[in-house]
C-alpha cells in the first residue's frame, strides 16, 4: 500500500515533502537526525495498534469503546464529592467549542485581547461572588488552589504549620499534603461528631505562633454548612494566622461570601459553572485575596489586569507584577506557573453572566430545597438515617445505612440495576461514620428523580 | 502549487467590546434555573432561613444580561483571540501549536464521556478506563518507560510530580535529607528549576558550552552526594540535540541521583529517539503539544508522566490496571507520593490523544517527526537570509531539530527595532504573537519558532515573507514599526508601569472602579 497522505500533515504529500528537502538541500531527513548518535536512536518500528486512518473508522472505534460506559444522562446520578452534576447551559458549550479560545495559548493581549478580557471578566465576577478584589488566573483544581493559598500564607508570615479541618476532602488533602512537603506541616482539628462543625476548643489548642493558616471548607466535604465562620476567623487572626476558606461557589447565591466572615484567602472549584463532569476532567481551581501588595506579591499564578492603550477610551490588558512568577525568575519565583485551566475560567465567566444575581440565588435556594426534600424522604426508609449531621446542608448530605445491615458497596451495586448511581461510599475514608454515603442533589434533580431514588433504595434495602 | 498569501490587508475583529458589567440592566435574565416543584417547597419549608448568620444578605453583584447579549459578547471576545486553528501559529515555539482535530471535540462532547462522574463504580466506566490503559501502552512504546500516570494536568505539573517522586525515592533510601539539590540547565524550561524548588530542592543551573549544549564539565563539578536528580530537556529551546545526553545521565547516576527527561516537546522524536535509550529514569510528554490536544488558552492540559519500573511504586494514586477481563482503579498503593490532582487527570485530553494516535499509528507518528524537522530546517534556511536576523549559535555546524531560537539583536543594533516591536508588527499580518524566550534572555532579542507538521510549505513561505517585510520596514521606517500593531483588536498599551503599581493595577472590575474613584 502506498504511504498515506495524512490529513493533519499537509507536507506528507510527496511533492510537498520534496520541496522541503530541495529547499534545505538534503536528500533525506536522516541528514538532520544524523545529529543524534546512533546508540541513542530508537531502532525499528514502534509497536502501536494499526492505525484507523479515516475519521469515520476512528470515530466508530472510539464510540464503541465509550459505549461500555454508563453515563449520568441515562442513569440517575447522586454522586458528588468534588465533581458535581449541574446543568451546562448551551451558551457555555458554544463558547467552549470556539476554535479561537480552544486553540489559543500564551499570546500577549495584542493577538489575544479577547482572551485577556474574558479572563479579566471571570476574575471580576468571581471576586464579587467571594467578596475579594483579586482573583488569579485558574489553577489545576481546588486542591491545587488550597495548597497554593497555604504556601502563600506561609511565605507571607514566615510560619510553617497549617491547621486544617478534619472534614476536609480526603483526596484533596492528599494533593495538599504533597504540595506542602517538606517545609510545611499539617495539623488536623477535630469536629463535633453531632454537627460536623469545627471543634473550636480543639482549634484554640492547635493554633499558635507557628500557625501560618487555618483552612476549612464551606460547605464541607461532608455537605454540612460550617456556621462558625466568624468565630474561626477570630481564633485564627488572634494567633496571627491567615484564614483560608475553600468553597463550592455554586452555594454563594445563598451563602455568605467568605470574605464577609473573615477569610483572607478564598479558593474552590468552578466546575459547577458550565463545565461537564468528564470523569473528573472538569476541575478548575480559583484563588482570591484582598488587593494588598503583600498578598499579591505571593501569588504564583499569572494575574491579568485592565489598563489603557494609546487609543483613548479603549481598554487594554496585560500581566500584573510578572516578576513574581517562575516564568520570570525560575526557582526564585513563587512556586511554579504553567498551563492550568484557563478555558474553564472563561466558561465560568460565561456561566455567571448568564445566571446573574437572581439566577445564583434561585440556583442555591432550589438546590437547598431539593436536598432537604431528599433528606426527608430518604430518612423515612427503614434502616436509613439522614442527615447524619445536625447542621444545615447545601447540596450534599451523609446518609447512614447501618440500620439496613447492608454495606454501601452492596447497596450501590444493587442500585445500578435500578439505573441509579448511589452516593459516594465514605466507609473507607470516614470509618467512624459506619456504612455511610455522601449523596448529592442539584438543580438537575426533579421531585420524581428523588422519589425514584427513594423507591429504589427501599427495594434494595428491604 | 497554492499561492503564498501574505495578509497585508488583514484586520482582526475590533468590536470595541465593553466590559460585561457595562452591559448590565437590572432585572434582565440570561437563563432561568429549573423551578422547584410546589410539593417540594411546601414540604421542606424555609430552608434558607436555617442559614442564620451564614445567609447571604445582599445578592452578588453579577451582571444582568440577556442570553443573546451574553452569547454575542463572548463570541466577540473569541473573535478578538488568535487561536492556532485559525492562524499561522508557527509563532509559539516550544509550544508545538498543532491542529486540534475537530472530531476529537465531538468525542469529548459525547454523553458517554462528558456525563461521567469520577466516583462511578469501575464497572460503569470500563470504556474510559480502557482508553486510559490503551493510551498508557502507547506512551510506554513512544518513550521506552515502564509505567505512566495521566494525573498531572500540565507540563509543570508533571515536572512537579517527578520532583515529588525523586523526594520519595531518596527518602525511602534514607537519603532524603542529604540529597537536597537538583540540577537543571539554563535552556531548560523554567519549571525544571521552579517545580523542584517548590518540592523543597536547592537548584543548580548549568550554563551552555560554546556550541549551545549544556556544559559537561559544569555538570561534573555540580554533582555530589547532595544530588537528588537532574531535570533536563533535549534538545533544549535552542533546538540543538545534546549528543552526550547519555553521559549526563551516567554522571548523575554515578553520583546516586535520578535523571528526568523533560519531553514537553517531543515532536521531533516520535519513533526516532526515546528516553529509554538515553538512560533516563523518568520523562514526561505534554499531551497538549506532541499529542495534539488543545492548548485551550492555557489549559486544561495533560502532562503524561512516565518512569522506570523501580519508581512505579511511587506513582500518584490511583493507577489504571487491567486483569485480563476488567479494567479497574488501583488505590492500594502504599508507597505512593499521594495525589497531584483530585481524581484522575484530564480525561478529555487522554481521550483526544488516544483518538489522534489511533489515526496515525507508528508510521504516522514517525511522519509527524520527519515533517517537523524538515519544516524547521526549511524555514530556518530561508529566515537566516532576512536582514537583521540571526540564530543562537549560528554557524556551529549542528543542524537544528524541531525548533530554532533566533535573535533580532542585529536588527536592534541597526535600526533600534527589537523583538518586542517585531512581534507587535507581525500581528498586523494575521499571525499570532510569537514566543520570544523564557527569562533570562541568554540569547538577546529572542524569537523562538516551531513549524510543526501542521504547517504547509505555503505557511512556511508566508511566515518568511511576513518577517521579511517587517525587517524591511524596520530599516526603512522604524518609527512606523514602533507604533504597531495597527490591525489588532486593541492598540499598544501606553503605560506598562501601571501593571506593576499597586495603586493602579486592577485584576477585577470592582478594584478598577474603586481605584478610578480615588
Amino acid at each position: 500500500m502506498a504511504k498515506p497522505v495524512y490529513p493533519y500533515i499537509p507536507n506528507s504529500e510527496p511533492a510537498q515533502k520534496q520541496r522541503l528537502l530541495d529547499g534545505i538541500g538534503i536528500d533525506s531527513v536522516e541528514d538532520i537526525y544524523a545529529e543524534i548518535p546512533d546508540h541513542l536512536r530508537f531502532k525499528g518500528r514502534m509497536n502501536l495498534p494499526e492505525p484507523l486512518l479515516s475519521e469515520y473508522a476512528m470515530k466508530r472505534h472510539v464510540l464503541q469503546i465509550l459505549a461500555k460506559n454508563r453515563n449520568c444522562r441515562d442513569n440517575l446520578n447522586f454522586l458528588g464529592g468534588g465533581t458535581w452534576q449541574h446543568h451546562v447551559p448551551s451558551v457555555c458549550d458554544t463558547i467552549i467549542g470556539r476554535d479561537e479560545f480552544l486553540s489559543a495559548y500564551v499570546g500577549d493581549a495584542y493577538s489575544d485581547h479577547g482572551k485577556f478580557q474574558a479572563l479579566f471578566e471571570y476574575a471580576s465576577m468571581m471576586g464579587e461572588l467571594v467578596g475579594m478584589d483579586v482573583v488569579a488566573t485558574p489553577t489545576y483544581d481546588w486542591a491545587n488552589a488550597a495548597a497554593f493559598c497555604a504556601r502563600m500564607a506561609s511565605r507571607k508570615n514566615g510560619r510553617a504549620e497549617v491547621v486544617m479541618a478534619s472534614t476536609t476532602s480526603p483526596s484533596r488533602l492528599m494533593v495538599i499534603e504533597n504540595y506542602l512537603k517538606p517545609r510545611i506541616s499539617l495539623v488536623q482539628v477535630a469536629h463535633d461528631p453531632e454537627t460536623g462543625a469545627l471543634d473550636l476548643e480543639d482549634l484554640r489548642s492547635k493554633v499558635s505562633d507557628a500557625t501560618a493558616a487555618v483552612y476549612f471548607e464551606n460547605p464541607s466535604f461532608l455537605g454540612f454548612i460550617e456556621m462558625q465562620g466568624a468565630a474561626i476567623a477570630e481564633i485564627a487572626h488572634a494567633a496571627g494566622a491567615e484564614l483560608i476558606v475553600g468553597v463550592d461557589p455554586s452555594s454563594l447565591g445563598v451563602l455568605s461570601a467568605p470574605a464577609s466572615y473573615g477569610a483572607d484567602y478564598v479558593c474552590g472549584d468552578v466546575q459547577p459553572f458550565g463545565i461537564h463532569m468528564q470523569w473528573g476532567a472538569g476541575l478548575s481551581g480559583f484563588m482570591a485575596t484582598r488587593d494588598e501588595p503583600d498578598y499579591v506579591a505571593e501569588y504564583p499564578n499569572l494575574l491579568f489586569g485592565i489598563t489603557t492603550t494609546t487609543k483613548e477610551g479603549e481598554y487594554g490588558f496585560g500581566e500584573v507584577f510578572y516578576e513574581r512568577t517562575s516564568y520570570a525568575t525560575r526557582e526564585e519565583g513563587k512556586d511554579f506557573v504553567g498551563t492550568t485551566t484557563a478555558l474553564y475560567g472563561i466558561i465560568a465567566g460565561v456561566y455567571l453572566a448568564l445566571m446573574g444575581p437572581q439566577g445564583m440565588r434561585e440556583l442555591g435556594e432550589g438546590i437547598m430545597q431539593r436536598a432537604a426534600y431528599a433528606i426527608d424522604v430518604l430518612d423515612d426508609i427503614p434502616g436509613v438515617q439522614t442527615p447524619r449531621f445536625k447542621s444545615p446542608v447545601f447540596k450534599e448530605f451523609v446518609v447512614n445505612f447501618d440500620g439496613t445491615n447492608r454495606s454501601v458497596r452492596d447497596i450501590n451495586k444493587a442500585l445500578l440495576d435500578h439505573g441509579v448511581f448511589g452516593g459516594h461510599d465514605l466507609s473507607r475514608d470516614f470509618p467512624e461514620l459506619g456504612q455511610s454515603a455522601l449523596y448529592c442533589v442539584t438543580e438537575v434533580h426533579t421531585q420524581a428523580d428523588i422519589d425514584a431514588l427513594a423507591t429504589a433504595l427501599r427495594a434494595v434495602t428491604a | 502549487m497554492a499561492t503564498v498569501k501574505v495578509r497585508r490587508n488583514f484586520q482582526q475583529a475590533r468590536w470595541d467590546e465593553p466590559i460585561i458589567y457595562d452591559m448590565s440592566v437590572p432585572g434582565v435574565r440570561g437563563i432561568l434555573p429549573p423551578p422547584v416543584e410546589r410539593a417540594v417547597v411546601d414540604r421542606v419549608g424555609d430552608v434558607v432561613g436555617e442559614l442564620g448568620s451564614m445567609l447571604r444578605r445582599e445578592l452578588p453583584n453579577l451582571p444582568e444580561v440577556s442570553q443573546k447579549h451574553v452569547l454575542m459578547h463572548w463570541i466577540h471576545l473569541s473573535q478578538e483571540t488568535m487561536g492556532a486553528n485559525l492562524t499561522n501559529d508557527i509563532s509559539e515555539g516550544t509550544c508545538t501549536m498543532k491542529y486540534n482535530p475537530r472530531v476529537n471535540e465531538d468525542l469529548v462532547g459525547e454523553p458517554d464521556f462528558a456525563d461521567l462522574h469520577p466516583h462511578q463504580d469501575d464497572d460503569t466506566v470500563q470504556g474510559i478506563l480502557q482508553i486510559y490503559h490503551a493510551f498508557e501502552q502507547m506512551l510506554k512504546e513512544v518513550s521506552g518507560m515502564d509505567r505512566f500516570t495521566l494525573q498531572p494536568s500540565g507540563g509543570n505539573h508533571a515536572v512537579f510530580t517527578a520532583a515529588s517522586i525523586a523526594r520519595a525515592y531518596h527518602a525511602a533510601r534514607g537519603e532524603g535529607d542529604q540529597r537536597d539539590e537538583t540540577i537543571t540547565t539554563i535552556f531548560s524550561h523554567p519549571c525544571d528549576a521552579a517545580a523542584p524548588a517548590t518540592a523543597g530542592y536547592k537548584i543548580i543551573t548549568l550554563p551552555p558550552d560554546e556550541n549551545g549544549i549544556p556544559d559537561l564539565d559544569a555538570l561534573r563539578a555540580a554533582v555530589s552526594n547532595r544530588t537528588a536528580a537532574i531535570f533536563m530537556t533535549n534538545p533544549e529551546d535552542v533546538g540543538i540535540f545534546n549528543p552526550r545526553v547519555d553521559e549526563f545521565v551516567r554522571i548523575v547516576h554515578e553520583a546516586g541521583g535520578l535523571a528526568f527527561y523533560d519531553q514537553a516537546n517531543a515532536n521531533a522524536f516520535l519513533g526516532v529517539a526515546r528516553a529509554k535509550e538515553s538512560g533516563f529514569d523518568m520523562c514526561h510528554f505534554n499531551v497538549h503539544k506532541t499529542f495534539s490536544t488543545p492548548h485551550a488558552s492555557g489549559g486544561p492540559a495533560t502532562g503524561a508522566f512516565g518512569c522506570i519500573e523501580a519508581l512505579a511504586k511511587y506513582l500518584p494514586t490511583p493507577t489504571v490496571e487491567f486483569d485480563g477481563t476488567r479494567y479497574f482503579l488501583d488505590h492500594d498503593r502504599p508507597e505512593t507520593i499521594g495525589k497531584v490532582k483530585d481524581f484522575y487527570g484530564n480525561a478529555n485530553n487522554v481521550l483526544r490523544a488516544y483518538a489522534w494516535t489511533m489515526m496515525l499509528g507508528a508510521d504516522g507518528l514517525r511522519e509527524v517527526a520527519d515533517i517537523s524537522v524538515l519544516n524547521n530546517n526549511y524555514l530556518e534556511k530561508k529566515l537566516l537570509t532576512v536582514p537583521g536576523l540571526t540564530s543562537a549559535y549560528q554557524g556551529n555546524g549542528i543542524r537544528r531539530q524541531e525548533q530554532v531560537r533566533y535573535s533580532w539583536q542585529t536588527l536592534k543594533d541597526d535600526t533600534g527595532i527589537g523583538t518586542d516591536e517585531v512581534n507587535r508588527r507581525l500581528i498586523d499580518f494575521g499571525i499570532a504573537s510569537y514566543w520570544t524566550s523564557h527569562h533570562p534572555w541568554i540569547i538577546p532579542e529572542p524569537m523562538t519558532l516551531e513549524p510543526c507538521e501542521t504547517y504547509s510549505v505555503e505557511d512556511l513561505d508566508e511566515y518568511y515573507e511576513a518577517l521579511s517585510q517587517v525587517s524591511e520596514e524596520s530599516y526603512r521606517d522604524p518609527d512606523f514599526v514602533k507604533e504597531a500593531p495597527y490591525a489588532s483588536s486593541s492598540h499598544r498599551r501606553n503605560d506598562e508601569a501601571a501593571l506593576d503599581d499597586p495603586k493602579r493595577w486592577a485584576m477585577t472590575w470592582r478594584a478598577y472602579k474603586r481605584k478610578q474613584e480615588v
